[in-house]
């Protein structure tokens, strides 16, 4: 089991193939994708990676977060998440994940923070098929029916679908097929949609259903030197992409 | 420019399209490419562009109408398709909307359409894209 990323999701646009086909594809963007903490087995009982994601301003990080970055020597990251990694997976603290983590038809598995959809009814939040139009149905025609049985029990299942909130939830999206990767932008393109609004944060992981690919990088595919960010970034997109050093 | 942008940019860059400037209205030839088992040819599509959608970005596209044994056809395509081998503006049209669904409703005499005489390319600074009438 190898780490995964957190990634910006910037939005959506279309890819045309060569043979035509057109791919709709969800651009996720790794910003400064770091290695913040590594949790290991002797000390917490379990082996992961601790990746921090994004820039904060070091004024608004609270202190102790501002000390647990200093810890680790680097900068103050806005969105931080643990993955799961096996032992021989961890990747050293400060490193930085690079867009060819993960390979040009692999299957990843992204969550995300849904839209928020606020109060809904139960149409629209479990597919309810709502009430008839006519034979007597009367303002209620958007409603649930009925919501259980009779004296016996005498009261409402728990977990009974019902109106009410909906979206902002965790989600995650499976199998997702990774068209197109561009280390230099550091960029992830992902067939299909995922989860949550553009400008949020998603955490992307090898798919747990699909066999992983040959040539995935192991542990971790790393950025190396700060210059080789910077050449790189200049570079053509089309330029072959560089593999920074293995951690 | 967002990134988003640039990538739509930088693809359109790469499929190096040359798009003549048509409208809704202009008569066109599309020749699109067919995959017939192992060889591919191209297929003419000839009609009256009734609508473009998307603007001359990565998405867009722009439907094309004629009538065929009878039977009126309409086909989408997007501009930018690896699909599309040539598009020809056979036919400059005057029209006075920029989708002509009504002539889905009509046949023969109230369906057409008369010409622009006077057409002039749109973009004088692009002089690359210009028409090829």
């Amino acid at each position: 089991m190898r780490s995964g990323v957190i990634a910006r999701k910037l939005g959506m646009t279309r890819l045309f193939m060569e043979d035509g086909r057109q791919v709709p594809v969800t651009v996720l963007e790794l910003d400064g994708c770091q290695v913040v903490a590594q949790r290991t087995a002797d000390r917490d009982g379990y082996s992961a990676v601790q990746l921090g994601a994004g820039s904060a301003r070091a004024k608004r990080v609270s202190r102790p977060m501002r000390g647990h970055f200093a810890a680790a020597s680097v900068a103050p990251k806005r969105k931080i998440a643990e993955f799961r990694v096996a032992p021989e997976n961890l990747i050293d603290v400060g490193a930085e994940i690079s867009a060819d983590h993960y390979v040009a038809g692999q299957y990843v598995d992204i969550s995300g923070t849904s839209i928020g959809k606020g109060f809904q009814g139960g149409m629209k939040r479990h597919n309810f098929g709502g009430l008839r139009a006519s034979h007597g149905v009367s303002i209620s025609h958007r409603s649930h029916g009925s919501t259980g049985q009779c004296q016996d029990p005498g009261r409402v299942f728990k977990g009974k679908k019902m109106a009410g909130h909906m979206g902002a939830a965790r989600v995650t999206t499976q199998n997702l097929e990774v068209v197109r990767t561009d280390p230099s932008r550091g960029l992830i393109m992902v067939k299909g949609a995922v989860p949550g609004a553009r400008g949020g944060w998603v955490t992307v992981k090898d798919a747990v259903k699909k066999k992983l690919p040959e040539g995935v990088p192991f542990p971790a595919a790393v950025k190396a030197a700060e210059a080789d960010v910077a050449r790189s970034a200049e570079e053509a997109p089309a330029a072959t992409p560089e593999q920074g050093a293995e951690a | 420019m967002n990134v988003i942008e640039a990538i739509e940019a930088e693809q359109v860059a790469a499929l190096g399209k040359e798009i003549p400037d048509f409208k809704a209205g202009d008569t066109v030839r599309v020749g699109f490419k067919v995959t017939e088992g192992t060889r591919t040819r191209v297929q003419n599509f000839e009609g009256v562009c009734i609508a473009r959608k998307g603007g001359d970005g990565i998405a867009g596209s722009f439907t094309v109408r004629k009538i065929s044994f009878g039977e009126g056809v309409e086909r989408v395509f997007p501009i930018h398709s690896t699909n599309i081998d040539s598009i020809t503006v056979v036919r400059r049209g005057r029209v006075r909307r920029s989708k002509l669904y009504y002539l889905r409703e009509r046949r023969g005499k109230s369906a057409r359409i008369a010409e622009q005489t006077n057409y002039r390319p749109k973009r004088a600074t692009a002089p690359a894209r210009g028409a090829d009438q």
